[in-house]
């Protein structure tokens, strides 16, 4: 090994709770999210564990949310693995309507990956708690041989707190379905940057933290006209459609042309026949809201720059109950059905 | 919406939708069409319910994949049983021959590999001395690209077990089926991008039948529809060119000619129907030395082509649509098919399920 590769790239020591992995947790970790303990004993103190204090007359419910997250490319348009995974645990704990207290962070790196952009990832992720003003809490660090792990996987745990949780299931015929933005955006990006398919678009991942658009709405009387929510990641809307149908026994009826769409996302999935319906969506939201109340909710999520395109998209009947009809552009209907699998290009 | 979806238009939907609602025949009226990809967008837009109760609609042989009778599928399996890498396109991996589909075969540890066009067969040649075989599937659309690889002098590793085959004199025979009264065809747009209007006046203009060439966005189905119901009421059946922004008459001469420099007509094989003849494709003696079935000298097992219970063949032929099959949705499932039409992500059966293919949802 050269005499300083420890310095530019992940060695083996650096997993192995030595002297180099302190350095690594001094320089890159630590100056990042050392400060902000929300209990006793926080990450700066390097214990076994942190001690998160309850919030003073606070009452309510605590929610605990868990995700392994890869991607490739692990730096894609609008974002990277860092965002992606504060993003999504900030996100699940946000769709039951918990505003993040804690987060914890695991990385397992494989050897010989560049420390810069371990650091890039680090300050990705660093980023977007503070849009939340939540704190890293504890972390682990593992290094794998070359070759046993893809790059970096990283693993975050979040910790929030909820007046009132909502589930994915609280579903009932006549409530309106509610999209906090245009959909496809991140899956559509991601696929365009593979470079198999040797495609440049404009469009950008729409990975973002979603619980400072939501807590105005949670913090208002309209909260208790929310009857569900639920993130649109993998599967995409048409996955979380159907989840919420199956679990609540309802029908979900949406109209095609009130589905938000960047026009990017659009050409791209004629492009290469993946439906938009059916990718990964970062920083969005399905909110089925009591009919009396959705106009009010639309307004409120309409003030957030992260809602601005928020719309009306559909209703929930009980005409196919647990399945998703989709009102088509041109004036058909059909069913919206759960992905099969991973979208693959279609071939003629 | 932008200019560049007007193809979904629901202005121009619901003026088509009254041409076609003032044309409807007084006798019911069978149209077919023979395209994974028409099926796809019908279905995806609930077309279906555009259509007066005297049409039906129906998907005959339009899935490449299913057509593909089991024995070539048990050539394909025992070829890579020897040892060769096989390439194709995603859907074949999954269909049904015999006794085993390609990816049972893979998880028992032969190299298989799904491909996204001919020329990733060649890459993948160029890069091992092992042999490799591309199983090259597909209609009249998908043949020039296998073509072009052979013309091109492929590593000397590479064969092609071809599997190619023309819609037309296809159309001819679905009509001489029994009980099979096809009273119109909607012809696959991006076929005739290939191959133009013509072979389809030699095959079919003598057997009074409404053709017409349709594209793919919602309006252009509903615009063929209204011209093949415009030729029902006049009573002037003909070949009719229902997307001219992509097809010209003549075809693309060029692809048209790297097809006849490799390929001669020969007789084939449809799954569900049996052999047709002058519907199938075989290299030409010059390109001998790239026929997989040549290269190597594989023991087949005995072919199983019917599946008990299953309604493919009558699918593929137009005589029923998945909802008539009494193992649809019920036992054949996408996650866990019978048949090749639910294998097939164009396959009639898959499409259904996923979205529905009734007129009235």
């Amino acid at each position: 090994m050269s005499p300083d590769r420890k310095d530019t790239h992940i060695t083996p020591l650096h997993g192995a709770g030595g002297e180099l992995m302190g350095e690594l947790l001094e320089r890159l970790i630590l100056p990042r999210f050392g400060k902000e303990a929300v209990g006793r004993i926080g990450l700066d103190a390097l214990d076994d564990g942190a001690t998160i204090a309850l919030p003073e007359g606070e009452t309510g419910e605590l929610v605990l949310t868990t995700d392994s997250h890869v991607v490739k490319p692990i730096f894609f348009p609008g974002g990277d693995i860092g965002r992606l995974a504060a993003a999504g645990t900030i996100n699940d704990l946000a769709v039951m309507g918990a505003r993040p207290i804690a987060l914890t962070l695991a990385a397992i790196i494989e050897e010989g990956f560049p420390i810069p952009d371990l650091e890039r990832i680090i300050e990705s992720f660093a980023a977007a708690l503070e849009e939340v003003d939540a704190p890293v809490v504890c972390g682990d660090t593992k290094v794998m041989p070359a070759g046993d792990v893809d790059g970096i996987v990283l693993n975050t745990t979040g910790l929030g707190i909820a007046r009132h949780a909502i589930s994915d299931a609280g579903l009932r015929p006549g409530d309106r379905v509610l999209l906090t933005g245009s959909i496809g955006d991140h899956g559509m990006a991601l696929l365009a940057a593979r470079e198999e398919f040797s495609l440049s678009t404009r469009l950008e991942s729409d990975v973002a933290p979603i619980w400072p658009m939501f807590a105005p709405l949670l913090e208002s009387d309209i909260c208790e006209a929310i009857h569900a929510m639920k993130d649109p990641t993998r599967g995409g809307l048409a996955a979380a459609l159907n989840e919420m149908a199956r679990k609540s026994s309802t029908c979900i009826e949406i109209e095609e042309t009130r589905i938000p769409m960047r026009s990017a996302a659009r050409g791209l999935s004629e492009l290469l026949g993946i439906s938009p319906l059916e990718v990964a969506n970062e920083g969005k939201a399905v909110v089925i809201v009591a009919p009396e109340a959705a106009e009010a909710a639309l307004r409120v999520l309409r003030e957030h720059p992260l809602g601005a395109d928020a719309a009306i998209v559909g209703t929930v009947t009980e005409e196919y109950p647990t399945r998703v009809i989709l009102d088509t552009e041109v004036g058909g209907r059909r069913f919206l059905d759960m992905p099969l699998g991973d979208p693959v290009p279609r071939i003629c | 919406m932008t200019e560049s979806f007007h193809f979904s238009d629901p202005a121009r939907g619901k003026a088509l939708a009254d041409a076609i609602a003032k044309l409807a025949p007084s006798d019911q009226l069978k149209i077919v069409h023979v395209c994974g990809t028409h099926e796809m967008a019908i279905t995806r837009n609930g077309l279906r319910r555009f259509l007066p109760e005297s049409v039906d609609l129906l998907e005959g042989p339009g899935c490449p994949v299913c057509v593909t009778p089991a024995r070539e599928i048990d050539t394909a399996i025992a070829i890579a049983q020897t040892g060769a890498v096989l390439c194709t396109f995603g859907d074949m991996i999954r269909v049904p021959g015999s006794e085993l589909s390609l990816d049972e075969t893979r998880s028992e540890g032969c190299d298989i590999r799904t491909i996204l066009s001919a020329a990733d067969a060649v890459a993948i040649a160029q890069e091992t001395d092992r042999e490799v075989v591309f199983f090259a599937v597909g209609f009249e659309t998908t043949t020039p690209m296998s073509a072009a690889i052979l013309l091109d002098g492929p590593p000397a590793n590479l064969t092609v077990l071809a599997s190619h085959k023309l819609i037309p004199p296809a159309l001819v025979a679905l009509l001489d089926l029994p009980d099979n009264r096809i009273g119109a065809y909607l012809a696959p747009g991006h076929v005739s991008t290939i191959i133009g209007t013509r072979p389809y006046e030699e095959w079919l203009t003598n057997r009074k039948v409404p053709v017409v060439i349709g594209g793919f966005e919602p309006l252009d189905i509903l615009y063929a529809i209204a011209l093949i119901l415009r030729q029902i009421r006049d009573g002037t059946p003909k070949i009719e060119n229902g997307y001219p922004r992509a097809v010209d008459p003549d075809g693309n001469p060029a692809a048209l000619d790297l097809i006849d420099r490799v390929f001669e007509v020969a007789d084939a094989n449809w799954r569900g129907i049996g052999t047709i003849p002058a519907t199938g494709l075989r290299l030409r003696e010059p390109f001998a030395r790239f026929d997989a079935t040549s290269r190597f000298d594989v023991e087949l097992p005995e072919e199983q082509d019917e599946i008990p219970g299953c309604r493919c063949p009558d699918v593929l032929t137009a005589r029923a649509v998945p909802s008539d099959c009494p193992l649809f949705s019920v036992r054949c499932t996408p996650t866990s098919p019978v048949g090749p039409c639910m294998v097939g992500s164009e396959g009639a059966c898959s499409i259904w399920f996923r979205y529905g293919g009734e007129r009235q949802l």
